[in-house]
């Protein structure tokens, strides 16, 4: 069941994330990384690796992608979905910007 | 259409005059010419004119009688009430009226609100004096050109496009022009950082400062503008400064009278505002969330306005798609739509460094959705075409960077392509060296590498974009004897090798990313995880002091100074300096490891304390406590001087025959917090028996009766390899000295990531003691360029950070601790 409009968080501004970095929002199920690209497009993925955990927000950002600081994978952004052979998931959420705020629908980021 | 000219006609009244009301009323009247009586009141005292000319005219390219889009005899033909210079001060909704300032009351059915924007003024002291303009209207132009006429220094503030054409057509005024940007690169809303270069070139070559990243902290003057001051102490001499920094939607007057304004006054698909006989178009509105401050998506907002108004049934506004163009003589320059910085594979992109050409195409499934041209924008409209109907690229994507003109052809095998050439095609732009010329010199000479070709032709050897065309020339010629297979190129984005690309960077002076990748032809428009590390470092290593470091190029143990974990902590290893401690040291290690409940604490191979498993968050406070007690980074994480292992020496061995301890604290002191291209490990044994396993670091001493052996590309990991012997000095002094230097080869010569044994295989032992044990003058030379980038990296990157510095990596950017309803569970 959605609600999700009433569910949008403000978790803070675009600026607070450097350009190709990322920041955690920590909540009580998962810490969830929120990216932001060199065009400022913004994007939450939950904070491991599909592959051995690893922290994502703590990788190099590129394009709509991201390395995983550990071993490497490369990890689409927009859906979460490792690149190349490797296979894989993070789970990815909704996430939206809006005059210069990053928001995040809880209603599913804190879903099971 | 039906129109009943017999009907009372309605009373329109438009607030505002400019280019929006005036698209409006034309298209208005092609569709309904007597539906409505008009009213215009207008802020200026003026008729309607093209504001986006206003460039031109500040320029001298043009005069205002040649941008006046509407003359009196329009307003007079149309019947028009034009009220120059009388604004509206307020809207009575319920007695649907307006009131101007001098009092008048005018009654309305529809009106229409197109007050545009007002340019931002950025609130710092002093922006109220004399001399101090915006960029808005004739009047702002008048005032411009006024002030060029005494001539003097001009400060442009904003280096978007409306700061760019103001600093031009101030400097064609003979003003010494300067534009200050608060961002990194111009236009950044516009242009991606590679288009923003070449930019940033042009603009300079006519003489206009750019000082980009630079916030303006204060205007300075007594009773009118005299200098702008930066917030890094800056003073910049001004007689005129102009504020270009922006626009905002002038929506007061509609708020005012309880109309919806979030950003901009909020209208419908039809142009209509929270009140139904309320409309609004242009700069003012804001339609889907989204302002513009363009001239097209105001046409297309004016044709679905006047269509309603005539009471046709249109298909809403839908929004636009907006393409920019800088009008700046002799700068060609374009970009449309979502410049994304792309995937490889979703992007295609051009570059020419000697015509100064750079276009870049963005695709999202073989569609166009964004492009910026530079130097050549005569596909400008045909991409933004593309762009606009989402049309299917697929059969052309491999023409389409060569534009609308080169549509249909069939790709050929690129070896195929060069071989299939006339004999007198330039293959080498720069050096204008064509393909017979080439292939004469393979077969002629005999020569069988690039490398040998690049001496002999010249061919590729500037730019090295036309590499890969030379490459495939040697292929074609030589077939099978073509021995430059191994050749390997630095990544996917760009033909060229890591030593090629660190050649060219130091001979051609390239000092920032963007400079490289247009200037060596990347392929890709902000290249992969693989080169940009790379190039950091290169730009680091090539301009001490002047490069800026791009923390977000770096591998997370660097930015955030310790080495990351299986589990995604941290390990911390403060710095020993020769293996030595204190008790108080000690001490302090063992508070911080009780503090912040670190769960192991163990000594490395490099007999440094490794404290394993700190939580990211704790770490700027684990390091302030270091710090406190003395102790600084080890460096431990870094591409850059780890440890130097000692063993006891003279001061306590039987055997030791010199200060072992005391060299290795020397030599650590020394060459600490220098980037190298990979980790560098040093140890300083006090007798051959070696005790501090000098034999297999990347630098190692042994210590011997008759001064110091100096020991090279030594490996204790993935590949176990004795040092070979570069030389012998005497004196500890020299030791110091020839030891620094070889680091300075290493970190002038070797690939990134490529350890000192590498490096050493790669350019042979005999060079590197040629350069260190037999060139005294460049020894020396090695010597002073390593000390002078020392002066500008030798800090204690923990003390930066623990004092806040980059504070954001460290700390969750939320923590929502919320009880969820039921129902989302």
């Amino acid at each position: 069941m959605k609600q999700s409009n009433d569910f949008w968080f403000d978790v803070g501004p675009l600026h607070a994330i450097p350009p190709r970095g990322a920041r955690t929002v920590k909540t009580p199920r998962r810490e969830i990384a929120v990216f932001r690209t060199a065009s400022d497009e913004v994007f939450a993925l939950e904070n491991r690796c599909p592959h051995k955990g690893g922290p994502l927000s703590d990788g190099i950002v590129h394009g709509r992608k991201v390395a995983c600081p550990l071993h490497n994978w490369i990890i689409n952004l927009d859906d979460g979905k490792a690149t190349g052979a490797d296979s894989g998931c993070a789970r990815s959420f909704p996430v939206k910007l809006e005059n210069g705020r990053i928001y995040l629908d809880m209603s599913v980021a804190a879903a099971p | 259409m039906e129109h009943r000219s017999t009907a009372p006609r309605q009373k329109l009244v438009v607030l505002g005059n400019g280019m929006a009301a005036g698209r409006v009323l034309e298209e208005l009247f092609e569709r309904a010419p007597e539906r409505y009586d008009v009213t215009i009141f207008g802020a200026e005292p003026r008729v309607n004119y093209d504001r986006i000319m206003l460039s031109p005219v500040l320029a001298g390219d043009k005069q205002f009688d040649d941008i006046v889009v509407h003359d009196d005899a329009w307003y007079a033909r149309h019947n028009i009430d034009l009220r120059k210079g009388e604004p509206v001060v307020a809207i009575d909704r319920a007695a649907r009226t307006v009131r101007t300032e001098t009092g008048a009351i005018h009654p309305y059915d529809a009106l229409i609100i197109a007050t545009g924007s007002r340019p931002i003024l950025i609130p710092v002291p002093g922006a109220e004096l004399p001399g101090v303009v915006t960029f808005r209207d004739l009047d702002d132009v008048d005032a411009m050109l006024t002030a060029a006429r005494k001539g003097g220094n001009a400060v442009v503030i904003g280096g978007g496009l409306l700061g760019l054409e103001a600093a031009a057509g101030l400097a064609a005024n003979g003003m010494k022009t300067s534009v200050v940007h608060l961002m990194p690169t111009l236009m950044e809303r516009q242009l991606d950082p590679n288009a923003a270069y070449l930019l940033q070139k042009a603009i300079e070559q006519r003489g206009i400062e750019i000082l980009t990243g630079a916030n303006t902290s204060a205007i300075l003057g007594s009773d009118k503008v005299e200098a702008v001051r930066l917030d890094d102490g800056r003073t910049l001499p001004a007689d005129l400064v102009v504020m270009a920094v922006g626009i905002r939607p002038n929506a007061i007057l509609a708020k005012e009278a309880g109309l919806e304004v979030k950003r901009g006054l909020v209208v419908d698909d039809f142009l209509r505002t929270s009140d139904d006989n309320i409309f609004a178009v242009g700069e003012c509105v804001e339609h889907r969330g989204q302002c513009y401050g363009l001239v097209a998506p105001l046409y297309e907002m004016a044709r679905t306005l006047a269509a309603t108004l005539a009471g046709e049934q249109v298909p809403g506004y839908a929004g636009s798609v907006t393409s920019t163009k800088l009008k700046v003589t002799g700068v060609d320059l374009f970009s449309a739509g979502n410049f994304a910085e792309g995937d490889e594979n979703d992007e295609i992109v051009l570059r020419d460094p000697r015509r100064g050409v750079y276009k870049r195409i963005v695709l999202q499934d073989n569609r166009v959705i964004g492009a910026v041209l530079y130097g050549d924008t005569a596909d400008g409209a045909w991409y933004f075409d593309l762009l606009k109907k989402n049309a299917d690229i697929t059969a052309m994507r491999d023409t389409l960077i060569s534009g609308q003109a080169y549509q249909g052809g069939v790709p050929l095998d690129p070896i195929a392509a060069v071989a299939g050439l006339s004999d007198d095609v330039e293959i080498c732009g720069c050096n204008g060296v064509c393909k017979g010329t080439i292939t004469q010199a393979i077969t002629a000479k005999g020569l069988t590498t690039l490398d040998e070709l690049r001496a002999q032709t010249k061919a590729s050897a500037s730019c090295g974009q036309c590499t890969s065309k030379v490459e495939a020339l040697l292929v074609a010629t030589l077939g099978d004897k073509y021995a430059g297979g191994a050749r390997k190129p630095m990544c996917k984005c760009v033909d060229l090798t890591h030593e090629e690309v660190r050649g060219f960077i130091v001979s051609k002076e390239l000092k920032s990313v963007p400079a490289v990748m247009q200037e060596l032809g990347w392929k890709t428009s902000c290249g992969c995880p693989s080169c940009r590390p790379a190039l950091n470092y290169y730009l680091l290593c090539a301009w001490p002091g002047e490069y800026r470091d791009d923390a977000q190029s770096r591998f997370i143990n660097e930015r955030v100074h310790a080495n990351i974990q299986k589990d995604g902590t941290f390990s911390v290893v403060p710095r020993m300096w020769g293996g030595l401690t204190t008790p108080n040291e000690l001490r302090a290690i063992a508070d911080v490891a009780d503090r912040f409940k670190i769960p192991t604490v163990k000594v490395t191979g490099g007999q440094r304390i490794d404290l394993l498993g700190v939580r990211k968050e704790d770490l700027p406070a684990v390091w302030a406590q270091l710090n406190a007690a003395g102790l600084v980074s080890g460096q431990a994480y870094a591409k850059s001087l780890r440890t130097v292992k000692t063993c006891v020496g003279t001061d306590w061995c039987r055997f030791g025959t010199q200060d072992s301890t005391g060299l290795g604290v020397k030599l650590e002191r020394l060459l600490c917090g220098s980037w190298t291209p990979a980790k560098v490990k040093l140890a300083v044994s006090g007798c051959p028996r070696n005790c501090a396993e000098a034999t297999v670091k990347d630098i190692g001493i042994i210590c011997v009766e008759s001064g110091y052996d100096i020991h090279i590309a030594g490996a204790a990991g993935l590949h176990v390899r004795a040092t070979d012997l570069l030389g012998h000095v005497d004196t500890e002094e020299e030791a110091l000295e020839y030891v620094a230097a070889t680091m300075q080869l290493y970190r002038e010569q070797a690939g990134y990531l490529e350890r000192v044994w590498k490096w050493v295989e790669k350019v042979g032992l005999d060079k590197v003691r040629a350069a260190i044990m037999d060139d005294h003058e460049g020894r020396r030379a090695l010597f002073d360029r390593f000390q002078q980038s020392q002066r500008a990296v030798r800090k204690d990157p923990w003390a930066e950070r623990a004092a806040g510095r980059e504070l954001h990596e460290f700390m969750p950017l939320a923590e929502l601790n919320l009880i969820m309803p039921a129902a989302a569970e």
